[in-house]
């Protein structure tokens, strides 16, 4: 860090840069297309809403990095934020 | 021990064809005896780069169609007797060529020469595969730019699914100023990202255009800081271990001043 960058407040477009390839090479690596991804969604709804009632406006899914204690640094991950709002009285 | 190594990238004009001409020149300059193909058929450059365009009689297809002997469509460089290309055709396709094809033309050319360099069209489609198909290493060519590093991601995952493993980057057309005041990636972002060994690392320089224009690669250039680069590139694929280029020239007054108020690293 120098004192000029102490200064500025915006991040630099390389930063800019990185953030973004890193998430374009995660879609393309695992080869998710959001079409998948939306599908994907769709499955998750249905089964999860056979146990509880969940919010879907404020479900959040999407395909992330995780660090690894391997040698391969990043993997995908499947990040899943599903707020729940009652759960359902199943039948065993 | 022959080496077959094709020169890729997967986007266009990133520096395939500057890369293939300077390695083939620069190995030729070390005294090997070195041939470079031309696999962008259809749209040939590596002819112009080297200068050599008004000595082409016979082509890459004529070769492999047998319509003329190999050693007829091999043109001889201007500077070093022990450089050869074998230009590609510019009115065919790629599908005028298998990949068995060429590389049962690679295992002929390795019994008599030293090491063959393959220039490879962008994409990842059959003119990929033709180009590869002989391939025993391959150098992945980028620049600084999601969109060329995005392409040569895709391109290291298909070089490994075809038994090329262990592909090396040159990562070509660095600006220090940029890089300087965080405008453009660096070597370690690229290689952070793309998780694979750097093999050079080729400054953004005004001699590749003048070279260019004049059909001179600039690794003859002593003057040139590209030049310089691709000399060191081709000494890492002899195996020798020559240490990256310092890009860092600190010309400006204002890095110098910058400098003087730097704190800690």
């Amino acid at each position: 860090m120098d004192l000029f960058s102490f200064f500025s407040r915006k991040p630099s477009s390389k930063d800019v840069a990185k953030d973004r390839l890193k998430l374009v090479l995660i879609h393309d690596r695992v080869n998710c297309s959001t079409q998948v991804l939306e599908m994907l969604k769709t499955d998750i709804i249905r089964v999860i809403s056979n146990y509880m009632e969940i919010d879907e406006e404020e479900l959040d899914i999407q395909i992330t990095q995780t660090e690894t204690d391997g040698t391969n640094g990043s993997v995908p991950m499947l990040y899943a934020n599903i707020p729940i709002k009652s759960m359902r009285k199943v039948q065993m | 021990m022959s080496e077959v190594i094709v020169i890729t990238s997967g986007k266009g004009g990133v520096g395939k064809t500057t890369t293939s001409a300077n390695l083939g020149t620069g190995l030729a300059m070390a005294g090997k005896k070195v041939v470079m193909i031309d696999a962008d058929i259809g749209l040939r450059n590596l002819d112009v780069i080297m200068g050599l365009e008004n000595r082409i009689v016979y082509d890459l297809i004529d070769v492999i169609e047998g319509n003329c002997r190999l050693k007829q469509a091999l043109i001889r460089d201007k500077r070093y007797d022990n450089l050869f290309l074998l230009p590609a055709a510019q009115t065919r396709d790629k599908e005028a060529i298998s990949p068995e094809q060429m590389n049962k033309l690679c295992e002929t050319l390795k019994e008599e020469y030293d090491y063959i360099i393959i220039d490879c069209p962008a994409g990842i489609e059959q003119g990929f595969k033709n180009a590869i198909a002989g391939a025993d290493r391959a150098i992945v060519v980028t620049t600084p730019e999601v969109s060329a590093v995005r392409d040569a991601d895709r391109i290291i995952g298909l070089l490994e699914a075809n038994e090329l493993k262990n592909p090396m980057l040159i990562l070509n057309r660095i600006r220090v100023d940029m890089v300087k005041r965080g405008d453009m990636m660096a070597m370690d972002d690229v290689t952070e990202i793309l998780a694979i060994d750097i093999i050079g690392i080729v400054p953004d320089d005004e001699s590749i255009v003048i070279s260019a224009n004049k059909g001179e690669p600039s690794v003859t250039d002593l003057s040139s800081k590209a030049g310089e680069a691709y000399r060191n590139i081709s000494q890492r694929v002899l195996g020798n271990n020559v240490p990256l280029m310092d890009l860092d020239f600190d010309k400006g007054i204002l890095s110098k001043f910058k400098k003087l108020f730097k704190l800690g690293s």
